[in-house]
């Protein structure tokens, strides 16, 4: 086996267990939820493969680095990352419907790697900069940061589509209580935050030992920032100001667009030292 | 306004809000954005080309050429740290006698009143229920406090106290970065520098101002080598070093990229590269043909070097280089001299001129010879960097991770057992708790150790 087609594969069981999600809400069958997590589970397990073959390949041709090196790798990632952070909270609150804001997010990723003529999928070598070991846990924090705000991201819609009135008969009607929402949007933020702080600083002690400066407002950086301040809004308004419900949604909302922004817009839109994501 | 609040109680208010800090952060958050799309540090004509005139004016008033060291960019960082400050003193007085306390006090009724309470009745008397309860209590929370009430017992006991302190942590981490950014810019500097190889310098240049710095020793850079992948894209640069301090060669480093040399708190980071520009060419590929088989070999050759010709035929060796040579009267331009020397000893000198490859092939004799490549010196390009900050900064990031976790997984909890006598051996316990953060966590704990307790 080969880890594009370890990647490809994943592909496809990450779009099934999406429509699996999506059948258990269309047609209120918690079994179908149920499947989808297995399939869920079982494209993470493929997902981790494919990427420990493509680091073993790229030490076969030569070039000898983890995969975490150009945004193909980058997005494949961001999907392991977003799958294994899903299936926690799977496991943990018990609430297999809200995987249908999750899921597509996971294959979408994934897809946009596979399927976008942009990108490529080659092992490249490294150039000499980014041969560092405080790469990998910049990029590996940067990435769980990523990951729990997009599921923060996949909760707030959440909040939007749920029906005021309980006994409304809407098939949103069955997502969980406003105050589970509320408390999962807030713990996956944490958790991004705390991750993305740790990423941040990672990316600078690494700036310092590559280029003498652990601070150069870097677009890449300055974005990273930006979203970092976003979230500290969030946190301020949630503690002090006492903002909860659809108010804080919006912010968070406002932070995964951030997010993405640092992620994708810097590298199509503004120019600086990173070479991807 | 109200009554009786002079001007420093009013300027104390505003920077005590929370308000304050989420409209700061905003701000800075919107106006970074300008930053990243406008170029920073350009010319001023690329402003103008882009922009236009009246425009251009705009960005020099706001500095928007170098926003994040603008006045007003820096004002509004200075504004936060006044506000975390201002902020920390107001709630610390009270936050510090809750974190310290002379004694630890609580109050039943608060407990009483809790939402996540949980009641179960239980077969024994309260005296035997107590000491089960103090034990559980104390081990899954920590000292127990008992008071006896009216109709029983309660037990109180509660841990991570301190961990209020979590905040206070985070907050000043932010300042110690910012002084620690502060002392970078006030004392340290970023420079550049460009040896050629087997020259020495004791002179950077400011990134920005292109100042000389004298860095109070001398660098020497002995070589510089570059690699390529097969892709063409390099795969390392490396530079060997010597620092030369009062004339002695002090020590001998290679540096790459990501693993520079520090030394008397200056860094020098391998930074670019390019071939020597005054320098004159020193070494050479030679190829020598042999005439009578045709075939070429090649040796690399330095001034003053000397080659054995094939089958014992002679010496080659390479004297010097020449901007102008000259060959029965005509300036041939640049090229180097040689001298060979035959088994008898004979001498005949040789030129080979760079814009003639082929030139001495038109010479009688055995051998011809030819410079196949040019060996051009390089310099190495390095950045040069002091910063006496960088301490502050990396305590302030160990700090902030520390804070950041403290604050959003640890938290203050209390919990209360009520044990209330019904008959004498039927009890009815109550459980509740309470936290500073995180009640949904706090909850699940009251649940599972309310379960526990129905076990024993
Ligand atoms: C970006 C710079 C920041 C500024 C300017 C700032 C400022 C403030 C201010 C003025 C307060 C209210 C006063 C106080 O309770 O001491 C506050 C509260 C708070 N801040 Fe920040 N803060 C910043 C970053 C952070 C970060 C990164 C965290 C993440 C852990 C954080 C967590 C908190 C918390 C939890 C509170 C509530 C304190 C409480 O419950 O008593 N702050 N912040």
């Amino acid at each position: 086996m080969t880890s594009s087609l370890a990647l490809a594969s994943t592909t496809f069981i990450y779009a099934l267990a999406s429509v699996f999600y999506i059948g258990s809400f269309a047609f209120k069958k918690q079994v179908l939820a149920k499947i989808g997590f297995i399939v869920l589970v079982i494209g993470f397990l493929d997902n981790t493969v494919g990427i420990i073959l493509r680091w073993i390949e790229s030490y076969q041709i030569g070039y000898g680095h983890a995969p975490f090196a150009n945004m193909y790798e980058s997005l494949v990632f961001f999907s392991w990352t977003v799958a294994i952070l899903y299936i926690f909270v799977e496991l943990k609150y018990k609430e297999s419907i809200i995987g249908v804001f999750v899921a597509p997010l996971v294959f979408l990723a994934i897809a946009y790697a596979s399927f976008d003529p942009n990108i490529s999928n080659k092992i490249s070598p490294l150039v000499p900069a980014l041969k560092s070991n405080w790469l990998i846990a910049h990029v590996i924090t940067c990435f769980l940061g990523y990951a729990g705000f997009a599921v923060s991201f996949g909760f707030s819609i959440m909040y939007f589509i749920k029906p005021k009135k309980s006994e409304s008969t809407s098939i949103f009607a069955k997502l969980p209580s406003f105050d589970l929402i509320d408390e999962l949007i807030y713990q996956m933020v944490v958790f991004g935050f705390l991750f993305l702080t740790i990423g941040i600083i990672t990316g600078s002690v690494w700036a310092n030992s590559a280029w003498g400066k652990y601070w150069t407002w870097d677009p890449k950086e300055t974005w990273s920032l930006i979203t970092w301040f976003v979230y500290a809004i969030f946190m301020h308004l949630r503690m002090m100001r006492g903002w909860h419900g659809k108010n804080l949604a919006w912010v968070s909302i406002i932070g995964f667009m951030a997010v993405l922004f640092t992620y994708f817009g810097v590298n199509n839109l503004l120019s600086g030292l990173h070479s991807y994501g | 306004m109200k009554k009786n609040q002079t001007i420093p109680d009013l300027i104390w208010q505003f920077f005590c809000s929370v308000k304050l800090t989420i409209y700061t952060l905003l701000l800075l958050a919107t106006t970074s954005i300008v930053g990243t799309i406008i170029l920073q540090n350009g010319d001023p004509r690329q402003y103008v080309q882009e922009y236009g005139e009246g425009f251009y004016n705009l960005i020099k008033i706001f500095n928007i050429d170098d926003m994040y060291h603008a006045w007003w960019f820096l004002a509004l960082i200075v504004i936060l740290c006044i506000n975390i400050v201002v902020c920390s003193i107001e709630r610390l007085s009270t936050t510090w006698k809750v974190i310290f306390p002379k004694k630890i006090k609580f109050n039943p009724d608060r407990f009483r009143k809790l939402k996540n309470r949980q009641l179960f009745p239980m077969e024994n008397d309260v005296h035997s229920l107590s000491t089960t309860c103090e034990k559980f209590l104390s081990k899954c929370v920590g000292k127990v406090i008992k008071e006896q009430t009216a109709s029983g017992v309660v037990l109180y006991a509660e841990k991570g106290r301190w961990t209020r302190i979590g905040v206070y942590i985070v907050h000043s981490s932010i300042l110690l970065l910012l002084v620690g950014a502060l002392i970078g810019s006030l004392f340290g500097f970023k420079a550049n520098m460009n040896i050629d190889e087997g020259v020495t310098s004791n002179t950077a240049f400011n990134t920005k101002l292109k100042l000389p710095i004298h860095l109070g020793f001398s660098i020497r850079c002995d070589d510089f080598e570059v690699k390529f992948y097969d892709t063409g894209a390099p795969e390392d640069f490396r530079s060997t070093l010597t620092i030369i301090e009062n004339g002695k060669e002090s020590f001998t480093k290679d540096i790459r990229v990501n693993h520079p040399l520090r030394y008397k708190g200056i860094n020098v980071f391998q930074s670019s590269y390019g071939q020597a520009r005054s320098s004159q060419p020193d070494s050479i590929t030679l190829g020598i043909l042999q005439k009578n088989t045709g075939l070429e070999t090649t040796h690399s050759l330095k001034i003053g070097q000397q080659v054995q010709l094939p089958d014992d035929n002679g010496v080659f060796r390479l004297d010097k280089f020449e901007t102008h040579f000259n060959f029965k009267k005509n300036d041939l331009g640049q090229a180097f001299v040689g001298t060979l020397t035959n088994k008898e000893g004979d001498s005949l000198i040789i030129g080979l001129p760079l814009r003639f490859p082929t030139f001495d092939k038109m010479r009688k004799g055995a051998f011809a010879f030819s410079v196949a490549a040019l060996n051009q010196k390089y310099y190495t390009g390095l950045q040069v960097t002091k910063d006496p900050g960088i301490w502050f900064v990396y305590t302030g990031f160990i700090l902030m991770i520390i804070g950041c976790w403290i604050t959003f997984f640890m938290s203050h909890q209390s919990y209360l057992i009520e044990i209330i006598k019904k008959q004498d051996s039927e009890s009815d316990i109550y459980i509740s708790g309470t936290t500073n953060r995180n009640t949904q966590s706090l909850k699940l704990k009251v649940n599972s150790m309310a379960n526990k307790l129905k076990g024993k």
